[in-house]
């Protein structure tokens, strides 16, 4: 599905990539994240090559929260080592405190969507693949999700994001590339020659 | 000792109820005459040619055709199991992962019957090695075919949760144990309804075939009571066994959840 895809991204940097429905590009995240077998040939993170890295290593260092995140046990509250952080940053999000406390399918497609960002950002990735991470939200809690991903860039880790909003981009000042046909290209004039291999993410 | 031969007369007037079901069939326009008949003639034949070779068997007494017979029911248990999965892993694994776990349990847990409780002379005697695997495979394919289907059903259902669990760093084992739990609970069931049910509301064939052939009820009650423990020990082991095995092929060295070597499932 994938021809010959290369990508560097370095820390304090965010990458948007765009893409038709069905372009590749959550595969391409979870290619990187190691997910899916025969795929993506190397990947290396801090100088660290992925196929010389326990699988569950590589996740902690590669975080990955797909499109629809899924959900294993019946209380929000229990998906979290460290509670009070957690309730730290969903009122920061906007996301009722309380929902920690009531059954995952009680809350809304938003909040999923926002808690289970919480739930990937506190386990301090280096890198951090992104699908769609605000495709649910209104435009006041999209705004805040965006402030804490620049945070979180700013503090030094690498942000791959998959969005269909064109706008986003340009708000999280994030290089933007295209997906079409299996190739990614880049949408930013200047930078587009620095996507060399090794692939991403280059934290 | 009262115990009463059958006549092939005593059959024949047996038979008149199935030539009776044949024409209500024929009557209401069910259609299975046809059917009824040939399953009629199947059970007739089978159990005539089983009742040969269990009396070649009992007579040679010979640990190598003893094995033979043994490895041929495990293998048809096999193929049950493979054929009750309604979800199941692609390929050999399908039927070898129910045949080898009952391989397994179910030698174990005869030699176990045959060597301390029945201790008969010798020890892997037929009469006693083969109804008695016969009876252990027979319930343990029951639960081994419910807990592998479960298994690949619910790994398939809950991909996002595992693969959710997968991408925060976890093992796959540890991301699967919702999965093998239910798995487990559900292989286990339907040992534990036969034990609840025993006696209360059903009669168990065993123990009503021994009093049917003069044996003291008191006595034909402790066989069952030991054949119902053997057989809950197999099928405990086996289902354990497989399920943490196709919990291995569900995933790979890498951590990933491998729906792919699920038959059937489509990668979208």
């Amino acid at each position: 599905m994938l021809d010959d895809v290369s990508l560097e991204v370095n820390a304090n940097e965010i990458v948007c990539v765009t893409g038709d429905s069905g372009a590749g590009k959550t595969v391409l995240l979870r290619a990187i994240a190691d997910l899916d077998p025969n795929q993506a040939e190397d990947v290396v993170c801090n100088g660290q090559h992925r196929s010389m890295v326990p699988a569950p290593e590589w996740r902690r260092m590669v975080g990955y929260l797909a499109a629809e995140p899924g959900w294993w046990h019946a209380r929000v509250g229990d998906h979290y080592d460290d509670i009070a952080a957690a309730r730290h940053l969903a009122v920061r999000l906007g996301v009722d405190p309380a929902a920690f406390d009531r059954p995952v399918a009680l809350a809304s497609t938003g909040e999923r969507q926002r808690l289970a960002l919480i739930r990937a950002l506190l386990r301090r990735p280096q890198a951090l693949l992104l699908d769609e991470p605000t495709s649910a939200l209104d435009t006041s809690s999209k705004t805040v999700v965006e402030a804490l991903l620049r945070e979180v860039s700013a503090a030094g880790t690498a942000i791959v994001l998959v969005s269909h909003d064109s706008g986003q981009a340009r708000r999280l000042g994030a290089r933007l590339f295209e997906l079409r046909d299996g190739r990614l290209s880049s949408c930013t004039q200047a930078t587009g020659a620095r996507a060399t291999r090794p692939e991403a993410p280059h934290a | 000792m009262n115990f009463i031969p059958l006549d092939n007369r005593d059959l024949m007037l047996a038979a008149l109820l199935v030539i009776g079901n044949a024409l209500l069939s024929w009557r209401l326009r069910l259609g299975v005459e046809r059917q009824l008949a040939v399953a009629a003639v199947r059970t007739t034949v089978q159990l005539t040619l089983i009742g040969f070779v269990l009396k070649a068997l009992f007579d040679a007494v010979s640990p190598l055709w003893t094995s033979v017979a043994a490895l041929v029911m495990i293998a048809f248990a096999g193929r049950e199991v493979k054929a009750r999965q309604a979800t199941r892993l692609r390929g050999w694994w399908a039927y070898g992962l129910g045949g080898a776990s009952m391989l397994f349990a179910g030698t174990l847990v005869t030699i176990f019957a045959l060597t301390t409780q029945l201790q008969p002379h010798p020890w892997y005697h037929p009469r006693y090695s083969l109804p008695l695997l016969g009876m252990i495979l027979g319930n343990t394919m029951t639960g081994l075919g419910l807990a592998l289907g479960t298994l690949n059903q619910s790994a398939v259902q809950a991909q996002a949760a595992i693969e959710a669990q997968l991408a925060l760093g976890e093992t796959a084992f540890h991301s699967m144990q919702p999965q093998m739990r239910t798995a487990i609970r559900t292989g286990l069931i339907p040992i534990i309804n036969a034990m609840s049910a025993a006696g209360v509301v059903s009669l168990p064939g065993m123990m009503t075939g021994q009093i049917l052939s003069g044996i003291a009820p008191g006595e034909a009650v402790k066989y069952q009571v030991l054949i119902m423990f053997l057989i809950a020990g197999a099928t405990g082991l086996s289902v354990l066994l497989a399920v943490i095995a196709s919990t291995w092929r569900l995933s790979d060295d890498r951590h990933r959840l491998r729906l792919d070597r699920v038959h059937g499932w489509r990668d979208g």
